[in-house]
């Protein structure tokens, strides 16, 4: 792989060496500890990790979006379009949020403005972003509905949030999200607060948008299920850091670190053959008071090694595209 | 109902719940009359045989948390019977029914909202044994070590308040509160719904554990029907306010009858690419329960709903030995189809003689 060159003409987003670090009352929280990935036009990121493993906090740490302090950036870079969205101004940021990258959150209630109408919340990043007139505006978001599959679009702008079921919802916040044609669209937890049969719908709804829209997606869960269902590549985080990456079949068939072999075990199947008894992966996330100076999985770990408890494993490439953070695939460094 | 359903006739079954209905009134208009009721339990019959594990899954709104709190009497039911060990709870008077409190108990889905957070472990622990047992400063002292021990907390930690522990810790000692009496019946609500996925499977465990033990029979009420498929014996599901279908756990999955059931199961995502089913998307979102349609109340989502749907609510009936079924798909089993049916393969063969 080239390197040196500012950027890549095959990637469209190229994170590397990220820190962030909060600054609390009871001393620092190593929340993303050189997190370093890149994502190729029109690819599904799966990025998946329990509370705590900074997916979240990586996401919005992209974008600008944690509030500093308590949270500060300590290092690394974030190439979006040719330029490093980490030393970009607010102003510039403010016309990349919503613009070109598009941003779906967990609960739809909570990120819709309950005091405005539907219809006013879809015409803002237009007429802001896009400098539609009004009239411009309010057919495209009419359009945008439709798109979503919200059926009566052109009645249901003049709807306010808390008329619409939680699927629906999210559909809304889909339309907004995608209102300005975005290159790049991050969607945290997206089904999360949603029963199955709605999540199934919304899942169903993303793979078509994605095929009619073309654009990339980092798409975070802390469910295997459906990043083994809509994915193209996965990214397992813990303890801050990414443990391992790797194409979606590639991952799921040959897992490579412990954390992910013992995750896919964990959980139990609705098809298949039933597990008498659940694997268990004993002990508790790790608290991460500093940066990391050992594996941090090492104290949950069947197969930890005493170099784990000294030195921190990088990342090695175990080839197909493949790589995981653990010294029993030591090999080539890889260099996402 | 006479065709209630029963696991098998020789299990002596510790709850009994018949055409359970809690309904909540809605008030509304300047003098807050009633105008309304939400139908949140709507007539649900089933049994629970001692040291089984019956598994109440179904969307959020379906009913099922409601059900699980009106068999403990949380709530005062609008109607129904519940045998529980023998003694018939529906109806009884807060007097009595605190007499029959420590063979029932309750685990709560959030931990961290059911824990008080002024109070250590061990009074968080020791507080039904204040409340209904006459034991000693120094043997309750003991009993609440010997509850950790069981549960998996360091005795260490009985003098810690909640917010020192982890979520899963904390639902451990939610676990270890529920146990302190003996009960004999346990109603989990969701008691893995807040938890991380590595964490889930550490309680899950320690309640199979714990089953064994102590001989414990569980209500487990969850909307994940991955984890009821490992820890359930049967497993129910429960459509706005009514049970659709009751089966034995591998009856169930392997072989849903309902269209909801069918639905929900192949809308749960499998961990395993190579495994994605065809999904079966249902339309729409559920109805309200406060106005739940005419006739069955999944007519207006299911993909094979059928004139009769919109008219009559099908009867709850056995498919299979211990496999209920609420749905006219069904209805050539029964003699007491009330749809003429013009399209009987006889029929036929005489026209075409």
């Amino acid at each position: 792989m080239p390197d040196g060159t500012a950027t890549r003409s095959d990637v469209i987003l190229e994170v590397s060496g990220l820190n962030t670090v909060f600054d609390t009352s009871a001393g620092e929280v190593h929340a993303v500890n050189d997190v370093s990935f890149d994502l190729r036009p029109g690819e599904l990121l799966g990025v998946v990790g329990e509370s705590g493993s900074g997916k979240s906090v990586t996401m919005m740490s992209l974008l600008g979006l944690l509030p500093m302090p308590p949270a500060r950036i300590r290092s690394g870079t974030v190439m979006f379009e040719g330029s490093d969205l980490l030393k970009a101004s607010e102003k510039r940021l403010r016309k990349v949020r919503g613009g070109r990258i598009g941003f779906i959150f967990q609960d739809p209630m909570t990120s819709l403005n309950p005091v405005f109408t539907v219809g006013y919340q879809l015409r803002e990043p237009l007429v802001k972003h896009m400098g539609l007139s009004k009239a411009a505006a309010r057919d495209r978001s009419c359009e945008l509905l439709e798109l979503v599959g919200i059926p009566d679009a052109k009645r249901r702008l003049a709807d306010y949030p808390h008329q619409f079921s939680g699927g629906m919802r999210q559909r809304v916040m889909i339309a907004i999200a995608l209102a300005c044609d975005p290159k790049l669209l991050i969607a945290d937890e997206p089904t999360t607060a949603l029963d199955v049969t709605i999540q199934a719908q919304i899942l169903d709804l993303m793979a078509d948008l994605q095929d009619r829209l073309g654009m990339a997606v980092i798409w975070i869960t802390h469910d295997l299920g459906v990043v083994a269902g809509i994915a193209d590549r996965v990214m397992v985080m813990y303890g801050g850091q990414i443990v391992e990456q790797a194409p979606k079949r590639e991952l799921f068939t040959n897992p490579q670190h412990p954390y992910t072999k013992a995750l896919l075990t964990t959980i139990p199947h609705i098809r298949g053959v039933r597990a008498e008894k659940l694997t268990v992966i004993e002990g508790q996330p790790p608290i991460l008071s500093a940066a990391p100076t050992a594996c941090p999985f090492r104290d949950r770990c069947p197969t930890a090694m005493p170099r784990c408890a000294r030195e921190n494993p990088r990342r090695y490439d175990v080839g197909h595209k493949h790589d995981a953070a653990c010294f029993l695939v030591e090999g080539t460094p890889a260099d996402a | 109902m006479l065709d209630a359903p029963r696991s098998s006739p020789s299990d002596r079954s510790l709850v009994s719940v018949r055409d359970l209905k809690m309904h909540f009134p809605i008030h509304g208009g300047l003098l807050r009359r009633q105008v309304g009721e939400v139908k949140a339990v709507d007539g649900v019959s089933f049994d629970i045989a001692e040291g089984e594990t019956l598994g109440l899954v179904g969307e959020s709104g379906c009913g099922k948390s409601t059900c699980g709190r009106a068999i403990l009497r949380l709530y005062d039911p609008t109607s129904g019977e519940i045998m529980m060990d023998g003694t018939e709870i529906a109806r009884l008077p807060q007097t009595q029914l605190r007499k029959m409190r420590p063979i029932m108990q309750m685990v709560f889905q959030d931990p961290q909202a059911s824990l008080n957070p002024r109070m250590t472990v061990e009074a968080i622990i020791a507080e039904p044994l204040d409340e209904h047992t006459s034991m000693s400063k120094a043997e309750k002292r003991e009993r609440v070590l010997e509850l950790m021990d069981a549960v998996g907390l360091n005795r260490a930690f009985a003098t810690r308040y909640p917010h020192a522990f982890s979520g899963g810790q904390r639902q451990r000692i939610g676990i270890a509160r529920a146990l302190a009496l003996n009960p004999k019946f346990i109603v989990c609500d969701e008691p893995i719904a807040a938890l991380d996925v590595s964490i889930q499977a550490q309680v899950v465990n320690l309640l199979e554990d714990l089953q064994r033990q102590f001989g414990l029979t569980y209500l487990f009420i969850s909307h994940d029907l991955s984890m009821v498929r490992h820890i359930a014996t049967r497993v129910a599901v429960m459509y706005l306010g009514k049970i659709v279908e009751l089966a034995p756990r591998d009856a169930l999955y392997g072989e849903p009858r309902h269209p909801y059931t069918q639905a929900l199961l192949s809308a749960v995502p499998e961990p395993d690419p190579d495994m994605q089913a065809d999904r079966t998307v249902l339309q729409g979102d559920v109805p309200s329960p406060a106005n739940p349609p005419k006739g069955c109340n999944f007519c207006t989502r299911c993909p094979q709903v059928m004139g009769i749907c919109h008219e009559i609510d099908p009867e709850f009936r056995e498919l299979a030995p211990g496999h209920f079924a609420a749905c006219h798909l069904y209805n050539e089993t029964s003699p007491r189809t009330e749809a003429p049916r013009h399209n009987e393969p006889t029929e036929v063969q005489q026209g075409d003689l």
